[in-house]
């Protein structure tokens, strides 16, 4: 295959991931990687490196739109950064060292996560209880616009959290992937925020994480400009095309259908790591 | 929290760090298109491999490599110069976000910020690990 027929090849592929990422809030990158790798045959450290390009890309460009909505917990987002930013340096020292098989089999076992995550029903409720003195002390305590008004709620478990983010900001920077499921959980589920206030606090987080570890894969010559560049123009066209068709769309039965194909890759990518093909 | 003065909202600060996100994507994406545009015209009909890692070329690696490269108009060096413009948008919203809290007089999150650009320009300029 000549250049020109890869580019094209997978500038498609990541139209199509951009479009499905946004529209179903999972982000595309998490399938670039199985795209490249599985499909067309590339070396998995390219295919992280182009596809640490396209969360950074995604994150970005969505910023604006998350803004407006007025959700985000930016002091939370920053103190937890720095959680995810250490993850993410060591995660991706650690990817310069650990054999292809050894990453191959741990991205299967992220993408079944996220397949499975990806189906819970989120708590829309948010618990209102007594305020947490670490949580005070650090001013995350806030609130967001609802249909009724603002309505304020209090943070919990500062530290059960960071540890988490430590943990995603591993992952992302060993598989170059934005770790946006794991990072809700941390902000949901450990630290009681709104649903709503942790995904856009999560989208906040995801492109500086990226960018902590994509640093090193540069240095190391992972990024490769054949490969980012449809990439990152495929993800982003995907991307603008999926939030214009996004108002009024039903995506309850398309986030089944990507969890499929997100489970379906995630066993192909331990088959392989495990033989040894990739 | 609410005895601080704040001279700028927290929404107005988040509205203009999205604006400014949007602005680097789309600036990053106009380099990556053009040089795209230069690599597929010269290199285009080349067969890749990328089976294999190799890593790439060390002039691709570094800033100063990937500018000379850039400013000598070879398609792959562009590409790398506008991913590098995008990988410098969160960076930014970090540095801009160091200023905000200033203005804010919000010292705790002025040293939270700053430690997170420690950590960002650790990676990004600091020695090969």
């Amino acid at each position: 295959m000549t250049v020109l027929g890869l580019s094209t090849l997978v500038f498609c592929g990541s139209l199509v991931a951009g479009v499905v990422g946004s529209l179903t809030g999972l982000g595309g990158g998490i399938i670039i990687t199985p795209l490249l790798t599985l499909v067309l045959g590339v070396d998995i450290h390219y295919a992280i490196g182009a596809a640490l390009v396209s969360v950074i890309a995604t994150s970005s460009g969505a910023a604006a739109a998350y803004v407006k909505e007025g959700f985000s917990n930016i002091r939370i987002g920053m103190l937890m950064e720095i959680a995810t930013t250490t993850g993410a340096v060591l995660g991706a020292s650690l990817a310069l060292r650990a054999p292809t098989s050894a990453i191959t089999v741990i991205f299967g076992l992220a993408l079944l996560y996220s397949a499975a995550m990806s189906l819970r029903t989120p708590d829309l409720g948010g618990a209102v209880d007594k305020p947490d003195p670490v949580a005070q002390t650090l001013e995350l305590d806030s609130s967001y616009p609802t249909s009724g008004g603002f309505k304020s709620y209090h943070v919990h478990h500062v530290a059960t959290g960071s540890a988490v983010m430590f943990g995603a900001g591993i992952l992302s920077g060993l598989l170059g992937i934005g770790s946006g499921a794991l990072k809700v959980i941390a902000l949901d589920e450990a630290m009681r925020i709104p649903f709503k206030v942790s995904t856009t606090t999560s989208n906040f987080m995801i492109g500086v994480t990226a960018a902590a570890s994509v640093g090193l894969y540069l240095k190391n010559g992972y990024i490769d400009p054949g490969l980012g560049m449809p990439v990152m123009l495929g993800v982003l066209s995907g991307a603008f095309l999926g939030a214009r068709l996004l108002p009024g769309m039903k995506t309850g039965v398309l986030r089944h259908v990507f969890s499929a194909v997100i489970a379906i890759l995630a066993v192909e990518m331990i088959y392989h790591g495990l033989t040894g093909k990739l | 929290m609410d005895n601080k003065p704040r001279s700028w909202s927290d929404q107005q600060i988040e509205t203009i760090i999205g604006d400014l996100l949007r602005a680097g994507v789309v600036f990053s994406g106009a380099i990556v298109l053009l040089g795209g545009i230069v690599y597929l015209v010269h290199q285009g009909h080349t067969t890749p491999h990328y089976g294999v890692f190799h890593g790439e070329p060390s002039d691709l690696r570094s800033v100063r490599g990937i500018v000379r490269d850039a400013l000598a108009g070879q398609g792959r060096g562009i590409i790398q110069l506008g991913l590098l413009f995008l990988i410098a948008t969160p960076v930014a919203r970090v540095v801009f976000s160091i200023f905000a809290f200033a203005v804010q007089r919000d010292r705790l999150y002025v040293v939270v910020t700053l430690t997170v650009l420690a950590i960002l320009m650790f990676s990004l300029t600091g020695a090969q690990v």
